[in-house]
């Protein structure tokens, strides 16, 4: 077993491991063209190089989650919705625009729910009272 | 609860990110941003000072063009002006920005850690968590050298609030997991594994992810956490599905931190019986609920339960002791199988592999073939269907071998490409592993070649022929087999290759048979040699000498096919080269010679499979999953596969004076030249890839490979599986230059890859080595090249140590070599007559000044190979001076930054002792010494 936790998440592009700015547009590059072949019919994880990517589709939005192939598929899979829900709940009815427009409080979002590559947060509660309070700085 | 509304407080940034939105074409953005550049780096450059409301929008507006892939080379200073605000947004963009664009301008991260310090310290649980997260999104050396003293401290404190807490652990976490050797273990240790017991759910749920890391490389200290998980996990799962509160995801209590509690377990063996009860317990309710009808129709509901369900069954794998637990876990994984949602049917299929393995779960596995091979047959998505051939791979054994290699074969004929090499390699090695009639392995092998040819590696038909060499009873089957399979006007090259082969070994077998004579067979394979690239055509020069032994009636024909001009002036070197040898080979060799020469192949020795080898590189070795096969994969291969030219082999195994003669002999054994090559060395199971440690030990052969390069400057030093590392080098006086030439051996890109040279204490004074850092990934194939300067200050002994560490996959990889930086690199030749020599010698004569060695010789003693080693290690070789003409003295000057160091060598060799006697007279004895050491080495 092999515990590296999330190599990156695509989406709001951070990144849980080191790579040079070239290298991160390639595999963003890479990852979209994997993801975005797959249909309903296909399964929400994809081999990718030496990880797996574990995705889930909102509209036209992917989510995705880079892991080690031995992570739970599963348990990442959910922990997407979780974040989408919460992401929903805080900008009432999320649509693309919001993570556009906002996308230096998406960060806060992410760094909540999933700091140094691993799960921190999981109660959707627990995350909008802190962004709640952290709102209520500005 | 109230939404926030778009882009609130920095209108600047919402019209900015409006304009890029509307912006029609790449030219227009590119436009838009630069001019907007333009206007932030006037406003940074003004003279009046920015208020924090616009220095922050001006900062976010960079991000935001950083984000949309363009480079930012300014604004560092001002984020981190933004770090000392005492506002949140402003400290929030601040941070956010260091830690996308981290910078590694050192002026800055002391600025940067100044202020991270200053907000640690604030016990202002906001601003602490801003910077705890910093550090765990940059993690850098530099932050671990900084704080990882001081995060175990806020981690443990009573009165830290609990979300800091959470990022404290986390942050401690990712300054492990990039510099584990500063987090200094201590009092804390036991503290934090308490946690597990904490009541707010989020801090066990970043603490055990710590607690998992922490145990893996320190399972002794951390194995209290065993039972606390146990409790914890026991108090998790059989809660109400309200109980928990808001850790309750769509009715299922607490799914991620179960899942991590569960992966917690699997850095530790089954714990002792009092708490192993609990834990079966835990287990049993897990799957028990997995048969319950579920709480919601939700496919979130089912995705939680499952997560938790496939880490218990992989715990229950993992601890592979509790047969009533695997036969569950594997009746559950079955129903699976079947449904309608393909998430779970491909973790089924992957989960059902690893049971495969397990000797109590082994049966149970094999009663769903019908399932999986059906799987193969209709799923739409290929890793799916990827899956299956792993699963059926996995459940192989001798009762279903049969079937399942009929199955895998059919599936090759229409799979998609990017799997089909992979199915081949397991088809092959199934086919051999299973095979009670061998007959049915050669005809295996054919079809693989005739379905799938251009899949079909070296190392496949390699082990085809090796089998066939050794398994007398399966000769004349297989050289009956390749002749009918030969018949087909297109055949592919492969089948040309093994049928050469083996016809030209075993054709004699079936050239009994009117329809299969000598002369027959030899036409059948000449009528394909046109077509054939150029090793296929040496290989079938080689069957053709064969031949002549085999069959002395077709002799003149094959002589003539020789002689013609499109073989003996043929424009490849190689095709030349065989015809004119054999050509004369078959003119002057007597009949006994022939035979000699040109015998049947002795037996390979046997090991293990290069095909499974191959297999293992293809998939990584943790994915490889057949019980014997990690059993077996201890064992290390040396060698690979039959060389493809068997006349060449047969005379390096049966050394006859006409080889030589004819220069038939091998090619020289070590490999010269820079990388990369593909030589059979791409078969060797690495020896390396368990290993992690900071510093790998020395690589086993270095030694070797260590003192070959004593007297040559180029060649190969290092290979394995993975890599290859060639040196090529040149020395002038007390100055030199290296080449070190890095080759990615795999199809996979190396990350991180980071070789540092180590000078030891000792070293560090006498010799001054500077090197730039290389590219830190090599892609798959690639090679990459680092120059070493090399001065000597003053004389050395030891050799600086070459550590390579990089990412392979999921593994790290660790090797170290030493390189071959040696005193005598310095040598400077020098001329001189007898007299001068002698005089010279005796002006050395203090006992410190020389050095003898008496040593039993380890290679054949060879004047000429002598002479050219003592040139190579770099003194002149003098002739003529010593009075008895079979030794050999040699001078030269060592050349050091400080001062310079006459040398004078002589080496006596005792050809009926096989001894050789070495005295060095230098005016400083460790230089005698050091030059003794290295040159007894060479002979």
């Amino acid at each position: 077993m092999s515990l590296h936790g999330i190599r990156f998440i695509l989406i709001q592009n951070r990144w849980y491991m080191q790579f040079d700015d070239d290298e991160k547009q390639k595999l963003i590059e890479e990852v979209h063209a994997v993801v975005t072949v797959r249909d309903a019919k296909h399964t929400n994880f994809v081999e990718f190089r030496n990880f797996k990517i574990i995705y889930r589709r909102y509209a036209g939005l992917y989510f995705c989650i880079c892991v080690d192939v031995n992570d739970n598929n599963l348990a990442y899979l959910e922990a997407i919705h979780n974040f989408v829900e919460v992401l929903n709940e805080y900008f009432h009815n999320v649509c693309e625009l919001d993570l556009v427009f906002n996308f230096y409080k998406v960060y806060t979002v992410v760094d909540e729910m999933f700091l140094a590559g691993e799960i921190r947060e999981t109660s959707q509660t627990k995350v909008l009272k802190q962004l709640l309070m952290l709102q209520s700085l500005e | 609860m109230p939404a926030v509304s778009k882009g609130d407080g920095m209108r600047g940034l919402a019209v900015f990110i409006s304009d890029i939105r509307n912006c029609k074409s790449k030219e227009a953005e590119i436009k838009r941003i630069n001019k907007e550049l333009a206007n932030i780096r006037s406003k940074f450059k003004g003279d009046k000072a920015l208020d924090g409301y616009s220095k922050k929008k001006y900062v976010c507006k960079l991000l935001f063009i950083f984000l949309l892939g363009h480079d930012i080379d300014f604004g560092h200073m001002e984020a981190v002006n933004l770090l000392s605000s005492n506002r949140y947004t402003e400290k929030q963009i601040g941070y956010l920005f260091i830690s996308v664009l981290v910078n590694s301008n050192s002026e800055l991260i002391r600025l940067i850690n100044n202020a991270i310090k200053n907000d640690l310290a604030s016990r202002n649980p906001t601003f602490m968590g801003l910077a705890l997260h910093c550090i765990a999104s940059v993690g850098s050396r530099e932050m671990a050298e900084a704080f990882a003293g001081e995060i175990p401290k806020v981690l443990v404190a009573g009165d830290t609030m609990d979300s800091v807490k959470q990022s404290a652990a986390l942050c401690l976490l990712r300054l492990y997991r990039t510099s584990s050797d500063l987090v200094p273990m201590g009092d804390w240790t036991s503290r934090v594994v308490h946690l597990l017991n904490d009541q707010h759910l989020g801090v066990v749920t970043a603490a055990t992810s710590l607690i998992t890391t922490l145990a893996q490389k320190n399972p002794e200290e951390f194995k209290t956490s065993v039972s606390l998980a146990v409790s914890r996990l026991s108090r998790i799962v059989t809660s109400a599905s309200t109980d928990l509160q808001d850790y309750t995801y769509y009715f299922v209590p607490a799914p991620w931190l179960s899942v991590k509690l569960l992966r917690l377990l699997q850095c530790y063996p089954p714990p002792d019986p009092a708490v192993r009860g609990r834990l079966t317990e835990c287990l049993e309710t897990i799957l028990n609920k997995a048969q319950e009808p579920p709480k919601s129709k939700k496919v979130q509901h089912s995705n939680a339960k499952n997560a938790v369900l496939f880490e218990a069954i992989s715990l229950i794998i993992h601890h592979d002791s509790e047969p009533n637990l695997l036969v569950r876990a594997c009746n559950q994984l079955g129903q699976f199988l079947q449904h309608r949602e393909t998430n779970l049917r491909y973790l089924a299929l992957e989960s059902m592999c690893t049971l495969a393995s397990s000797e109590f779960s082994h049966e149970a596995v094999k009663t769903h073939i019908e399932t999986v091979i059906n799987a193969l047959k209709t799923e739409r998505d290929v890793s799916v269907r990827q899956r299956a051939v792993d699963l059926l791979y996995a459940m192989c054994d001798r009762s279903n071998a049969p079937q399942i290699v009929a199955e895998m074969l059919s599936y090759l004929e229409t799979a998609d490409y990017s799997i089909r090499e992979e199915i081949v390699l397991k088809v092959a090695i199934l086919a051999e592993k299973y095979a009670v009639d061998y007959t049915w392995y050669v005809d295996t092998i054919l079809n693989l070649i005739r379905i799938a040819g251009d899949y079909v590696s070296e190392e496949v038909w390699y082990r085809v022929i090796q089998i066939v060499i050794n398994r007398d009873d399966v000769q004349g089957y297989a050289a009956k087999t390749v002749f009918e399979a030969l018949q087909a006007p297109a055949c592919h090259e492969n089948l040309v290759k093994v049928g050469g082969y083996i016809l030209g070994e075993f054709g004699n077998l079936i050239a009994g048979d009117p329809r299969s004579s000598p002369l027959i067979q030899f036409n059948l394979l000449h009528s394909k040699f046109h077509l054939c690239s150029v090793p296929t055509r040496a290989l079938l020069l080689s069957t053709y000498i064969k031949f002549v032994n085999l069959f002395p009636e077709v002799k003149p024909t094959i002589q003539d096919v020789l002689r013609s001009d499109s073989q003996l002036r043929n424009a490849d070197v190689e095709l030349q080269q065989r015809a004119v040898e054999y050509l004369r080979l078959s003119t002057v060799a007597s009949t006994d010679i022939l035979a000699t020469v040109l015998e049947e192949m002795p037996p390979f020795p046997e090991r293990e499979s290069s095909i499974l080898a191959k297999l293992k590189k293809k998939k990584g070795p943790s994915t490889v999953t057949d019980l014997e096969d990690t059993k077996r994969e201890r064992s290390v291969d040396v060698n690979g596969g039959p060389e493809p030219a068997p006349a060449s082999t047969s005379a390096m195994s049966t050394p006859s004076p006409s080889a030589d003669l004819l220069g038939l002999g091998a090619a020289p054994p070590a490999p010269a030249g820079p990388p990369p090559s593909s030589g059979s060395g791409g078969l060797l199971v690495d020896v390396f890839s368990d290993s992690a440690s900071a510093v790998a030990p020395l690589a086993p052969g270095s030694e070797d490979n260590f003192a070959r390069f004593v007297c040559k400057n180029n060649g190969v030093l290092f290979e394995n599986q993975l890599l290859q590392i060639g040196l090529k080098s040149e020395f002038r006086q007390n100055l030199g230059r290296m080449f070190i030439f890095y080759g990615n051996k795999t199809s996979t890109q190396f990350l991180n890859f980071t070789p540092t040279l180590i000078c030891s204490d000792d070293l560090q004074p006498h010799l001054n080595l500077q090197t730039k850092p290389v590219d830190p990934t090599v892609e798959g194939g690639a090679q990459v090249q680092q120059v070493v300067n090399i001065e000597c200050v003053s004389d050395f002994t030891e050799a600086p140590v070459l550590s390579i560490q990089f990412r392979y996959g999921g593994t790290f990889q660790n090797v170290s070599v030493q390189l071959p930086i040696t005193l005598n690199k310095f040598f400077q030749p020098t001329e001189m007559a007898s007299q001068d020599f002698f005089q010279r010698w005796k002006q050395l004569s203090n006992p410190q000044q020389e050095v003898q060695n008496i040593f039993k010789a380890k290679h054949p003693m060879d004047t000429e190979v002598t002479k050219a080693k003592i040139i190579g290690f770099g003194s002149a070789l003098l002739e003529e001076v010593d009075p008895n003409p079979a030794n050999f003295v040699g001078a030269g000057i060592i050349h050091t930054k400080t001062t310079q160091i006459g040398c004078l060598l002589r080496l006596e060799p005792n050809l009926q002792a096989q001894m050789y006697r070495l005295t060095l007279r230098t005016s400083k004895e460790a230089v005698s010494q050091r030059l003794c050491e290295l040159l007894s080495a060479q002979f």
